[in-house]
């Protein structure tokens, strides 16, 4: 379980995860030394699952993105494994969510342009299995994204 | 594509992945020298493709249970209507993400939770006395994947 040094060092990293090592340790009041060995032993221990890079899609050249939200028809009991199963081998899907709510699934998908969107939707989202309903979302602009916890 | 070629897709590929690789690491990895490595990872920062780090955290295992997304509708629609919520909206620590959208919601929002009261706590106190605010839908998250999207199949 993380401690209390543990939590203001993650505090710390998750408001500003692009600083170096050396600032985070200043500013979570530990050395340098402790910093690594702390954030090594929440990587190991699951705590941090993952630090990656974010990949500007939009940077790329691909302008469009669409929060697909569907719901399934759940009267087959595998609807969910392969649904979830056939949106993984789309490539332009980005983030993969299941809900309990009005809306079971959640898909993130990219596209170049409308024209190639609409080649997207038609050929590889429409053919998804047990989709009984679904409405889009389309992405206007990114105001907050930040993985930051009261800690 | 920007000139990329297949050994910058490898770095975003990696980087996408791990962001804790060192350059000397991602140049063997790829077949390049460390300082090549270095330089292209450079150059894929300045052009602003390749983005900030992503710390991904076992939410839970922290204390917070609960990630909820929610469909909001402004009951009024305006220049100053849409500021003034995503200012407010933007203030609030639980809310991680604000998305300005276009269909049936005009904003899409994530929101952290410990548990299902703190959720509620939330949605009274701070969404539902936001300006502005009209219909909200909130769904509750059962599970989340990321995937590296279309970098194993461009170029």
């Amino acid at each position: 379980m993380p401690d209390m040094s543990d939590r203001r060092i993650l505090r710390h990293l998750l408001a500003d995860p692009d600083a170096s090592n050396a600032v985070l340790a200043r500013r979570a009041g530990v050395t340098t030394a402790s910093l690594w060995r702390r954030l090594e032993r929440m990587r190991e221990a699951g705590v941090i699952p993952a630090i990656q890079n974010r990949v500007d899609w939009r940077a790329l050249g691909w302008e469009v993105e669409v929060s697909l939200r569907f719901t399934l028809d759940k009267t087959d009991p595998r609807a969910f494994d392969e649904f979830i199963a056939a949106a993984r081998e789309v490539p332009e899907v980005t983030e993969i969510q299941t809900f309990l709510g009005s809306v079971d699934l959640r898909l993130s998908v990219i596209a170049r342009d409308m024209a190639h969107w609409q080649q997207i939707y038609r050929a590889r989202i429409l053919t998804l299995p047990h989709v009984s309903d679904s409405d889009a979302l389309m992405l206007v602009s990114t105001i907050k994204d930040s993985a930051e916890l009261a800690l | 594509m920007s000139g990329l070629d297949q050994t910058d897709l490898a770095i975003l590929r990696i980087l996408a992945a791990d962001a804790t690789r060192s350059a000397a690491e991602i140049g063997r990895s790829v077949g390049i020298g460390q300082s090549a490595a270095w330089r292209r990872i450079r150059k894929l920062r300045e052009s602003g493709i390749l983005g900030g780090r992503r710390v991904v955290v076992d939410n839970a295992a922290l204390g917070f249970g609960v990630t909820v997304f929610l469909g909001v509708r402004l009951a009024a629609k305006g220049r100053t209507s849409l500021d003034e919520f995503e200012r407010a909206v933007t203030a609030i620590p639980e809310v991680q993400t604000v998305q300005h959208v276009l269909g049936q919601f005009d904003y899409r929002l994530r929101i952290i939770a410990r548990d299902i009261s703190d959720f509620e706590r939330i949605l009274r106190r701070r969404i539902m006395t936001l300006p502005g605010v009209g219909q909200v839908e909130a769904n509750v998250m059962l599970s989340e994947e990321r995937l590296p999207g279309p970098l194993g199949t461009l170029g």
